[in-house]
């Protein structure tokens, strides 16, 4: 299963890719945007990890993005802030929505139901 | 003059007026020559008699009232004329007093009223009532002469002070007299002020009731009145603080969730390469510490997203609404204590403003912030004024101008950040312009302040016409 992670942060997203490796998922991530609709367009995920705020392109901005490159990709939305619009919005636009820190083994179980 | 003719003219006198007993004709020696009545008095000699010689000097006489041969009270008159052959003549009558009984018991006299007649040595000529039985003296002093009618309060040694009207009775001896008792008389006229006592006090009363229930009433009024005031701006208060303590427990927890995140994400790491990795095996003391890292890091987790469901309670809720109508809500609040401290709060609009896209809640708490932070900065007697107005398409603007204390330009460059606060020694808590600047962010505007110490001090608010609040990217 191959999925893309997307976060500002690259010490978390670094980490969480590995972890999944781990597990046999094999996880590409980038820590903006831009550079993930770069891999989005070279390689093909069956899923993308989003984090909802990140600073220049927004999780919501960039799942919009990537649906127009890879029509059927599903996604799963991470979040720090958990207000209830970002709640409304990331339900209503993904599969899953997870609040940090989340637990490895329940991301994988969204990833994998998504 | 004949017997005949007495007779006829005795019968006349007693058929007008009564009483008339007995009537002779005297000649001028004394003697009298013709005599009508129940006595044999014909040639009766009077000459020695006091009352003829006064007659025949003065031309009339009367008597007082005398007890006669037959025991009932009487007087007499007597007359002198010139007869037809020129010799001189008296006709004498005498006259029972039921005449004057008759004439004073047509007197209307109320009450205990009493008329009498008494000589002018205070005998009784006829019974009174109260004052003595006919020919005894009565028990009232004698009324001083006087001309015409007169009046006087005469008082027995024993008893009310006597009204009494009197008049003495020209060419007689007789004193007419009225007696009334004071007391009696002034009886209805102190009934009557006893009744406009009455009705006055009572009145009174009523009145003083009245006054009381009303009044009680209106203070009742205005007690619960002002007791719903400040229910609702305790409510509100609260809400403000609650709301205060939400977003900043959200802040805190969206800051500290992120390297929550990464030491969450580390320590699994760790514990998968423990777990996966054969160079890293075995080591089952390192593995617990990682478990203890990764579970404490759940248990912050859990903290933080407690704090953030607190903070989704108070979370924006875009409406249209009229910005100068929640204004005055506000204002509403504040009302109270404008008129106590006499300060004028004046709201002008510009211009034709359009609905706004906002939140109430966060307008609301963002207004009454700013209103008490001017408040405190006046002066009883100061002045507020609130402008509203739009700017282009999509901006309002709202000026917030006081012309209170003002603040000085070291305070100006700190005055948004949180904590800071000039009123340490009062309730401030440096969080008031803080969360209202965090607030209008929140709905998408700015926020700017000028001030002149000892001139006043200007909070400029521009918010978004439509929904640009932040929470949207």
């Amino acid at each position: 299963m191959k999925i893309l992670l997307v976060d500002d942060e690259v010490e978390l997203i670094s980490a969480l890719a590995e972890r999944l490796s781990f597990r046999g998922i094999d996880a590409d991530w980038a820590d903006n945007g831009e550079d993930a609709i770069e891999l989005a367009r070279n390689n093909e995920y069956e899923v993308a990890v989003l984090d909802v705020k990140m600073p220049g392109m927004s999780g919501l901005e960039l799942q919009e993005r990537l649906e127009k490159i890879r029509p059927g990709m599903r996604y799963v939305f991470l979040s720090g802030h958990g207000s209830h619009q970002d709640f409304r919005e990331g339900s209503a636009k993904a599969s899953s929505y997870l609040m940090k820190p989340v637990n490895i083994d329940e991301l994988i179980e969204r990833v994998k139901q998504a | 003059m004949s017997a005949k003719g007495l007779s006829n003219i005795l019968s006349g006198l007693r058929e007008a007026f009564g009483g008339f007993t007995d009537i002779g004709l005297i000649d001028n020696t004394g003697t009298q020559v013709a005599y009508v009545g129940p006595f044999d008095l014909q040639g009766k000699d009077y000459s020695d008699q006091p009352w003829f010689k006064e007659t025949l000097q003065q031309g009339s006489y009367i008597s007082d009232v005398f007890l006669g041969y037959r025991d009932l009270p009487h007087f007499v008159l007597a007359v002198r004329f010139t007869m037809d052959n020129g010799n001189e003549a008296i006709l004498r009558t005498t006259i029972d007093i039921s005449l004057f009984k008759n004439l004073l018991s047509g007197l209307n006299l109320s009450g205990d009223g009493d008329a009498f007649i008494v000589n002018r040595q205070g005998v009784l000529q006829v019974p009174s009532r109260y004052h003595g039985g006919v020919l005894e003296h009565m028990d009232l002093p004698i009324p001083e002469y006087a001309p015409s009618t007169r009046s006087l309060v005469l008082k027995k040694d024993s008893g009310d002070p006597l009204i009494t009207g009197y008049a003495y009775v020209e060419g007689t001896p007789f004193i007419v007299m009225i007696v009334k008792r004071q007391a009696m008389l002034m009886n209805s006229m102190h009934e009557a002020v006893e009744e406009i006592l009455w009705i006055s006090g009572l009145s009174g009363v009523v009145i003083i009731v009245v006054i009381l229930a009303v009044a009680t009433f209106m203070v009742g009024r205005i007690y619960e009145a002002e007791l719903t005031r400040v229910k609702a701006q305790r409510q509100m208060e609260h809400a403000n603080r609650m709301a205060s303590i939400g977003r900043l427990a959200a802040g805190v927890a969206h800051e500290i969730n992120n390297p929550l995140a990464i030491i969450n994400e580390k320590a699994g790491l760790l514990r998968d390469l423990f777990t996966f990795r054969e160079e890293y095996k075995g080591d089952d003391r390192l593995v617990r510490m990682v478990d203890s890292i990764i579970s404490s890091v759940e248990r912050c987790g859990t903290i933080t997203k407690r704090l953030l469901g607190f903070a989704r309670q108070v979370d924006t809720f875009m409406a249209p609404l009229n910005l100068v109508g929640v204004i005055r809500e506000v204002l509403s609040f504040v009302q109270k204590e404008a008129e106590y401290r006499s300060i004028e709060v004046q709201i002008h609009t510009e211009n034709e403003l359009p609905t706004v896209v906002s939140d109430r809640g966060k307008l609301q708490q963002i207004f009454l912030n700013l209103i008490n932070n001017a408040f405190q900065a006046m002066d009883d007697g100061g002045s507020l004024d609130i402008t509203v107005r739009s700017i282009g398409e999509d901006t309002a603007e709202l000026v917030f101008s006081d012309d209170g204390c003002g603040i000085s330009r070291e305070n100006l460059e700190r005055i948004f950040e949180p904590f800071f606060s000039t009123k340490k020694q009062t309730s401030g808590t440096g969080l008031g312009l803080s969360i209202t600047y965090g607030l209008v962010n929140e709905l998408g505007g700015e926020m700017e302040v000028v001030s002149e110490v000892g001139t006043g001090t200007t909070f400029i608010i521009r918010l978004p016409l439509k929904d640009q609040g932040k929470e949207q990217t």
